[in-house]
């Protein structure tokens, strides 16, 4: 019993840690989303266009996830998905597509399928050397959208 | 030169195992749904500790073994050389991650003396780890401060020493033979700073990990120790970090202290990852060896999975 005590204070004093380095990085992660520094690294508009047209090539010869493309408006998705990806790196546009819930609603998309989605965009990515740190700031912006994505 | 021809060889087999997997990939649409999908994006199944489970080197992670997704299975094995001044070990494993909630792991480490008075003596453990994630998920979870969290145990089985002298641990101080650690994980991927950062907490009586057995003349019973990783995504083939690994001291005759290691990990492609590491192991049983200083050295492990 007392070890298990000790575990609980030892978790709480890490949790409480935690909170603040959390805080820290929150607070930096805020910074950087208010300038268009990642948008600038992805090459501006052209940069994430020629990233888009590449990653929609790499999806379409996806053995994995190609089929989910057969039935899409690509050209259509190819405009959404600069849209989105241009906000979401700080640069100057506002996505006009479906909420992430109801665009893949009744899709039932796995989590793999998410992933395999994920790694296409990121052999997109490297193929136009964006830089790591870059890719993975868009990565987390894209990350927490798996809840709405992956219903299966 | 013998290690440049072997690290030669290594990066060959890697990269024909990685080519030989991307080959097979092209299959997977017609692969039945009981086959692993190798669903997980590389490298978050972490590596294998010295212990057996996923996690980093010397401490487990919240992570689970493979590179199963939440709807199937994977599984590794793998093999880990440590060796220092006096002693080295060398641990066998293979670990299991089933819908990556629960993992399974086993090892068998044996520790030998390869200098001093002791040299010639082994000492043999086998370890069997579960482990289960219980909330959280480290790559998802980017919008919260949520890490991803799973609790563990390992038993331990202390089967002796031999070579040398053959007799049960317990000869060399230790109260017993056999023991289970508990622990707690929390691990986060700050994927915007492209950092991962691990807490563990362990409830143990093991001393250096139970190589010398379990309890001492100066404690026997359950002491809570705290380990921690901190790594650093340089990219998707590159993860680079340090440990540190906080232990008890049990045993009058052997000074223990806290591990440490500086690491870096590549994972070529899901089949293979290679860490290499500066570890630094402590005093380890400084007044038999005559070796006051710390026993550090060279960490090489080697991962092959799905």
């Amino acid at each position: 019993m007392k070890s298990l005590l000790n575990v609980m204070i030892a978790l709480a004093i890490a949790v409480a840690t935690t909170d603040v380095t959390v805080a820290q990085i929150a607070d930096a992660s805020h910074t950087t989303a208010s300038s268009d520094e990642v948008f600038q690294e992805f090459g501006g508009k052209v940069g994430i266009s020629k990233v888009i047209d590449d990653f929609l090539g790499i999806w379409a010869a996806d053995p994995r996830i190609s089929a989910r493309l057969k039935d899409a408006d690509v050209e259509r998705l190819g405009f959404l998905l600069k849209e989105q990806i241009t906000q979401l790196t700080g640069g100057p546009a506002v996505y006009s597509g479906r909420d992430m819930k109801s665009a893949h609603q009744g899709m039932g998309l796995r989590n793999a399928d998410f992933n395999a989605l994920a790694e296409d965009l990121q052999t997109a990515m490297e193929k136009n050397g964006v830089p790591t740190r870059a890719q993975n700031k868009l990565l987390s912006r894209l990350a927490p959208m798996e809840h709405d994505i992956v219903t299966k | 030169m013998k290690l440049t021809q072997l690290s030669v060889m290594t990066t060959a087999i890697l990269l024909i195992a990685c080519s030989a997997a991307a080959y097979a990939d092209d299959a997977v649409v017609t692969t039945p749904s009981y086959a692993p999908d190798m669903g997980k994006l590389l490298a978050t199944g972490g590596v294998s500790n010295v212990e057996g489970s996923a996690g980093g080197g010397i401490t487990p992670w919240a992570v689970i073994a493979g590179y199963g997704s939440r709807d199937s299975y994977g599984g590794n094995v793998h093999y880990t050389y440590l060796g220092t001044q006096d002693f080295k070990l060398d641990t066998f494993g293979v670990a299991v991650g089933i819908l990556d909630r629960v993992e399974l792991s086993a090892a068998k480490q044996t520790f030998s003396a390869t200098s001093g008075p002791l040299n010639g003596l082994n000492i043999n453990q086998d370890i069997y780890g579960i482990k289960v994630k219980v909330a959280g998920d480290a790559v998802y979870d980017q919008d919260s401060w949520m890490p991803q969290i799973a609790i563990g145990a390992e038993y331990k089985r202390n089967t002796g020493l031999s070579g040398l002298l053959n007799a049960p641990v317990t000869a060399l101080g230790a109260k017993k033979t056999t023991g289970t650690d508990y622990y707690v994980s929390a691990t986060k991927i700050f994927l915007d700073q492209s950092l991962l950062a691990n807490v563990t907490i362990r409830e143990t009586e093991a001393n250096q990990m139970g190589l010398l057995g379990f309890g001492g003349d100066l404690h026997d019973n359950y002491r809570a120790e705290f380990e921690g990783s901190l790594a650093y995504l340089i990219n998707k083939h590159w993860v680079a970090g340090v440990e540190y690994r906080e232990k008890p001291h049990n045993l009058s005759v052997d000074n223990e202290a806290a591990y440490y290691d500086a690491f870096v990990a590549w994972f070529p492609c899901k089949n293979m990852s290679v860490t290499l590491a500066y570890a630094n192991l402590g005093s380890i049983v400084a007044p038999v060896t005559g070796n006051n200083d710390k026993q550090s050295g060279a960490y090489l492990s080697l991962q092959a999975g799905f």
